[in-house]
């Protein structure tokens, strides 16, 4: 071998050349999502068992529309195609268990395109998006669609047909539901929110394997309760208790899962609390004054737009900087 | 807290399949917390089996020796000897250039071989003084001081003299950071051994196989700074040598042991500063600047030598470690043997070995030749299989968050990172750009594989040029 060859190479040992550091946790994108879905699990096994095997479809019909549309957007763009990272299938995922049960698969369809190319691709693909993909193609929906949107189906263990979601009958017909029911599922909602209990255990697995910071969750749970408080003062009759907010709607699936995701989220610790807080005060305005019964979604999306502030304004203080 | 379960942080417990299984285990915390510093920190795998209960054992002498003249931080030294020179174990062969500069004394008895220029750990083509080492080794060594006896001024004059360079991993002059100006008043000084880098566990070793020398050490550079008292900062995954530590300070009020929780990079001094005293140093200045002076137990145990045996700086203690090297071992080897040397002596490398770093794997540089010369400072010799290291490919930012939140110095890499690659190094400058210690805590934890570090250390040089270009 000519000699000018470094050593390296006329050994069988190629030397790689990296900078540091040169260990890694082996974490990675994908394994993340994943996680996240196997997380969602609980919610989504409440959903069939509590308003039927057929809800499947829906589920379904929104996986395959988003990792459908994501493909054909990367392939237009000429960029790889990235349908084993997970993220499509997380969005579509999301985005079914925030739709009513017995939900038009057309709409459904329509609901995931819009998730994935209005809501990510738009702004540049995977972690470039402002709002929350699946929260987008919701609000598309909610917008496009608002009687279906608000058409809920009895959980099986009921005996009526069609029913209201507990803040509706609160809101609209001032009968509250029980708490108990709230919190094991039997109550009628959307997909993914009926059984606070599943989506807890998803939650907490998250939080454990160190996926979702603890600090979105908690700085929720700590201002819908403080909110919530303070608005049920005002009317101890006609408004929905503390707890009610917590247990009730979208709260607990917004909290875990959609306020919590990455992209869209603040960076930063104390920003997290802020961002956190000040979903759970739109929240309760919007429950409580608001001409909605629910306004999780709004509020995550409206605090997923100043996310971009929040950070700017809470960068840790520097080690060793005088202010 | 006492004695609650708290999940062993995922780094750990995901480092092997199945991915979900979540392991509990019981905090060695009894009535207080353990010192740490305060936010940020990881806790990587610490693969230190591989070599903890192997005692210090000395290197053969090489067939060629290759001493670097820049073996410190500063300028290197300038040479004292040239072709065909007669040199001695011990013999001065490079004169300390300047304020921040150290000697350079030949490792070996033997004959120079020539002065010509060699790639060293760092990658950088440098001086060198080669060495053709004899059959009969003989000691050139200073005259023996009796530390008690003599003044401040020979103890210093004896550390300048030995040319003894910080063992942390920056080789700053130790003399230089032994003598602060007489403004900067010194009240704590802290001996590092936490030993935060995986692999390493040359401190260790040195802890439990020269511990009277480490103490006898620490006195004597607590004498060169006025002080009556001291703390030895060391990670509670060692109780082996805090024991031993305890046991031979007995009730010596002027040395504390301090045990702290373990997590990465608590070796860094502004980290070891936070942790113990709860001051941090600020931007920009030193820790002499608030008054502390942090010393390795390597560095502790180099000034004994020089003092009390007269021996300068001509050895490194290094651990030869990971999983690509088939007899990992705790080596004394004499300054400017080569990597490929001491890899020979512990075996060789196993197939499969696709990187080899001089230093530990967070902050250690990998090597393209094997010719690079062990240095004074030189901490550790790896040999990492894929197994270990998880290459993957880098995916897009998702903002999670993560380095924000294991940042020691409480930067936003992934934002830097950014900046970086767009070119925009003044706003990187606005963000404390140069605060960075380049520890790798932010690139171990990123879940996207962003080299977070790689772009923060490209954008530290262009702030420095353009820094230089103002002024």
């Amino acid at each position: 071998m000519p000699k000018d060859i470094p050593e390296t190479l006329q050994t069988r040992n190629r030397l790689e050349l990296t900078t540091s550091p040169h260990l890694h946790n082996n974490w990675s994108t994908p394994r993340a999502m994943w996680m996240v879905g196997a997380a969602l699990v609980p919610s989504t096994a409440a959903a069939l068992i509590f308003f039927g095997w057929a809800q499947i479809g829906i589920l379904l019909t929104s996986i395959l529309c988003a990792a459908a549309t994501e493909a054909v957007i990367q392939k237009l763009r000429k960029l790889p195609v990235t349908l084993a990272d997970g993220s499509a299938v997380l969005t579509g995922w999301l985005l079914a268990l925030t739709l009513p049960p017995d939900f038009s698969l057309v709409s459904t369809g329509i609901g995931a395109v819009v998730a994935i190319g209005i809501g990510k691709h738009v702004f540049g693909g995977l972690g470039y998006n402002i709002f929350n993909p699946a929260l987008v193609g919701r609000a598309f929906l909610q917008a496009a669609f608002p009687v279906a949107m608000t058409t809920w189906k009895s959980p099986n263990l009921v005996d009526t047909v069609t029913t209201a979601t507990p803040l509706g009958s609160l809101k609209f017909d001032a009968v509250a539901s029980g708490l108990t029911p709230m919190f094991f599922g039997n109550i009628g909602g959307s997909l993914g929110e009926t059984s606070a209990l599943a989506l807890l255990a998803g939650g907490i697995f998250l939080i454990v394997i160190g996926i979702v910071n603890w600090r979105i969750p908690a700085a929720m749970a700590i201002g819908i309760l403080l909110f919530g408080s303070l608005a049920w003062r005002l009317n101890l009759q006609e408004y929905p208790s503390p707890f009610y907010h917590l247990l009730g709607g979208g709260f607990l699936l917004g909290a875990l899962f959609m306020a919590t995701d990455w992209v869209s989220s603040p960076i930063s610790g104390r920003g997290m609390w802020i961002y956190g807080l000040g979903i759970s005060l739109i929240v309760v305005l919007i429950r409580v004054f608001g001409g909605l019964p629910e306004g999780m979604m709004y509020a995550i999306l409206m605090m997923n737009a100043a996310v971009p502030m929040i950070d700017r304004f809470t960068r840790p203080r520097i080690f060793g900087a005088t202010v | 807290m006492a004695g609650s379960y708290w999940p062993v942080r995922y780094a750990n417990y995901l480092e092997s399949p199945p991915l979900a299984v979540i392991v509990f285990r019981r905090r060695k915390t009894t009535v207080t917390m353990k010192k740490t510093f305060g936010h940020g920190g990881v806790h990587p795998p610490e693969y230190k089996e591989l070599t903890e209960n192997l005692a210090l054992e000395p290197a053969p002498i090489p067939g060629r020796i290759t001493v670097p003249l820049a073996q410190n931080l500063g300028k290197p030294a300038k040479a004292l000897v040239q072709k065909g020179a007669e040199v001695r174990t011990g013999t001065p062969i490079g004169e300390a250039d300047g304020y921040i500069s150290a000697p350079v004394h030949s490792p070996v008895t033997g004959k120079v071989t020539g002065i010509g220029r060699e790639y060293t750990a760092s990658g950088a083509l440098q001086d060198v003084v080669v060495i053709q080492p004899s059959e009969h080794q003989q000691q050139d060594f200073m005259p023996p001081l009796d530390p008690e006896a003599c003044t401040v001024e020979q103890l210093t004059g004896r550390v300048l003299q030995a040319g003894i360079v910080g063992q942390g991993g920056a080789a700053f002059p130790t003399f230089v950071k032994l003598t602060p100006p007489k403004t900067k008043k010194i009240d704590s000084l802290l001996i590092n051994a936490c030993e935060c880098e995986p692999y390493l566990t040359r401190d260790y070793r040195l802890i439990l196989d020269r511990t009277q020398e480490l103490l006898s050490g620490t006195r004597i550079i607590m004498k060169i700074l006025g002080l009556h008292n001291s703390c030895i900062g060391i990670e509670d995954n060692k109780p082996e040598a805090i024991r031993k530590l305890r046991e031979a300070t007995g009730n010596d009020p002027g040395i504390e042991i301090v045990p702290l929780r373990t997590k990465y990079p608590q070796g860094g001094e502004k980290m070891l500063i936070k942790a113990i005293l709860g001051r941090e140093v600020p931007e920009g200045k030193l820790p002499m600047d608030i008054g502390s002076v942090v010393q390795n137990v390597g560095t502790a145990i180099a000034v004994h030598n020089a003092v009390v045996r007269g021996e300068p700086a001509i050895s490194a203690t290094l651990t030869v470690s990971g999983k690509g090297i088939r007899q990992p071992r705790n080596l004394i080897v004499p300054v400017g043997t080569s990597v490929q040397d001491v890899l020979d002596f512990c075996g060789g490398v196993v197939e499969g070995a696709v990187r080899i770093l001089i230093g530990g794997p967070m902050m250690g540089a990998a090597q393209h030749s094997l010719k690079a010369p062990v240095v004074k400072a030189t901490s550790g010799i790896l040999v990492l299989t894929e197994g270990e290291i998880h290459t993957r490919a880098e995916t897009p930012c998702l903002r999670c968050g993560r380095c924000v939140s294991v940042c020691p110095l409480h930067l936003t890499p992934t934002r830097l990172a950014r900046l970086c690659r767009l070119g925009r190094f003044e706003e990187a400058e606005k963000l404390h750009i140069t605060t960075c210690m380049e520890c790798g805590t932010c690139a171990y934890d990123c879940p996207a594989h962003i080299p977070l570090v790689q772009w923060i250390r490209l954008g530290k040089q262009a702030v420095l040029r353009l820094q230089r270009a103002r002024n």
